[in-house]
């Protein structure tokens, strides 16, 4: 059974055991508009809580993507280089960014649970 | 990833179009001091393949614009200022042109219109972010020979893409006759309007200029032609950048000459023979030594866009120039870019290094434009 936690940076962290995939929400993509290109990290990189992850660039502008917790990169969606807008189109599913090995558990109780989520993002409008 | 800044700004100024905007779910940010959309419901993506393949509404309107007037003609009054040949336009005809500091370095890009029906007066329009100090610079610099008339009362529409002509001609017959680079006076759905085939988004268009008063209403009208979709300022820079257009800024600025600017195509012989222009033994000098630096248009060869500002190296490192603009081209389907380089490698096909966040992205000096254009020249 999976846990869907979430950052105050739109990210959502599916932890799973000592592992945990992330990726952005479907605010932070609808935010972003049109994902043209995902610049993401490679696969045996260590982040600390906080690191660059990753950059999303849009028709707009780029973002950054920042770690939401420490840890070493395992796998990364090589889908997204081909077709970066799974992240429009399926920002939870097929448009995942990274998967993680959990570094620090103690880390996954700063983050928010998806009811905390909601009401950040509706206090942003 | 900021919220949308939706709130009312008191600091920013609206055009006639603000509440047309909100109602059609505008993003509207601050641009130039104006509360502006950079892009409706539909996303900045589709916004600018409408364009292309059909018609787009922008609102223009924090652009400055203005009649200048003379006693004789005001052409020969504004020729002091830029390099363009502006006595030779006929009536009717539009040049864009530059004005130019005594260093030859550009102050801003504007478009001049010779009016139809009062020759000896030019209709200027100039960069939203420059019409304060252009405005005070013409004044300055031209009083006693010519009168700047401010026209703070008009709003200015741009009607874009190759369903434009169409479109504009069953609201204005006269439209779509014009050609390409010229204005006439003209009711728009029975509203007295200057209209000129021109753009900002290399297709055949028209930028239309209304009373502020009626501005919303004629909006409204064009809007609700099937074949008309508004589009922001996105997408706006996105066409511009495929088309190649400079933005003023940002690929050519008060450090720039024209020559620099890849510009030089402006400036007619008869104006190159009298040098009579600002900058003049500057801007004569690089055009027969050629300049130091110079803008090209540059194609990353990856999928990542290099953005402003991004350092241009040579194969080997060593650093030649710097993104001026850059981004996604949708109609090109990938990362575009113009670059302000050292000469040496400004020729089209020479390999370039772009530096995006501590990677050399291989890219290439391109032709521009990026996508070609589709004006109607009658």
């Amino acid at each position: 059974m999976s846990d869907v936690k979430y950052s105050t940076d739109h990210e959502w962290i599916r932890v799973d055991g000592d592992s945990a995939v992330i990726g952005i929400t479907d605010y932070a993509q609808e935010q972003l508009g049109d994902v043209v290109f995902v610049d993401l990290p490679d696969a045996g990189n260590k982040l600390a809580k906080g690191d660059e992850a990753a950059v999303v660039e849009s028709v707009k502008a780029a973002a950054e993507v920042y770690a939401p917790l420490d840890g070493e990169i395992l796998e990364i969606n090589e889908a997204l280089a081909a077709e970066p807008g799974l992240v429009n189109t399926d920002p939870t599913g097929a448009g995942w960014f990274l998967k993680m090995r959990i570094g620090d558990a103690s880390q996954l109780d700063e983050l928010m649970d998806e009811a905390n989520y909601e009401s950040f993002v509706e206090g942003l409008d | 990833m900021t919220a949308a800044a939706n709130g009312f700004d008191p600091a920013l100024t609206q055009t006639p179009l603000n509440d047309l905007h909100r109602s059609l779910g505008a993003k509207m940010v601050p641009f130039a001091g104006y509360e502006m959309p950079v892009q409706y419901k539909a996303g900045i993506m589709a916004e600018h393949m409408h364009v292309r393949k059909s018609a787009g509404l922008f609102d223009v309107s924090h652009m400055g614009q203005a009649r200048l007037v003379a006693d004789g003609d005001a052409a020969v009054a504004l020729e002091r200022l830029v390099p363009g040949d502006i006595v030779g336009l006929a009536p009717g005809e539009m040049r864009y042109t530059l004005l130019l500091a005594d260093d030859g370095g550009i102050l801003d890009d504007l478009m001049v219109t010779r009016l139809p029906d009062e020759p000896e007066t030019l209709f200027l329009v100039v960069n939203a972010g420059c019409k304060d100090a252009d405005f005070s610079h013409i004044e300055a610099l031209l009083a006693g020979e010519a009168r700047l008339e401010r026209l703070p009362d008009r709003a200015l529409l741009a009607l874009q893409g190759p369903q434009a002509g169409a479109v504009l001609s069953r609201l204005a017959p006269g439209a779509g006759s014009l050609s390409f680079m010229n204005g006439a006076e003209m009711a728009v759905d029975g509203v007295g309007c200057f209209v000129t085939r021109s753009g900002y988004t290399g297709e055949d268009g028209f930028e239309i200029s209304v009373p502020s008063d009626a501005a919303e209403g004629l909006a409204a009208r064009l809007l609700d032609e099937a074949a008309v979709a508004p589009v922001g300022l996105g997408a706006r820079d996105s066409l511009r950048l495929e088309a190649g257009l400079c933005l003023y800024g940002h690929d050519i600025d008060r450090s720039t000459t024209p020559v620099e600017g890849s510009l030089r195509w402006t400036i007619p012989k008869r104006r190159r023979e009298a040098a009579d222009f600002p900058g003049a033994g500057t801007i004569l000098k690089q055009m027969a030594d050629g300049p130091l630096r110079r803008r090209v248009g540059i194609r990353p060869e990856g999928r990542a866009p290099a953005r402003e500002g991004a350092e241009i190296t040579d194969e080997g490192g060593a650093a030649i120039g710097k993104i001026t603009s850059g981004g996604y081209g949708p109609s090109v389907g990938g990362p575009v870019a113009m670059g302000m380089v050292l000469r040496a490698f400004s020729a089209v096909d020479t390999p370039l290094k772009l530096m995006v966040r501590g990677k050399a992205l291989a890219a290439r000096v391109a032709k521009l434009p990026f996508v070609p254009h589709n004006y109607f020249r009658g």
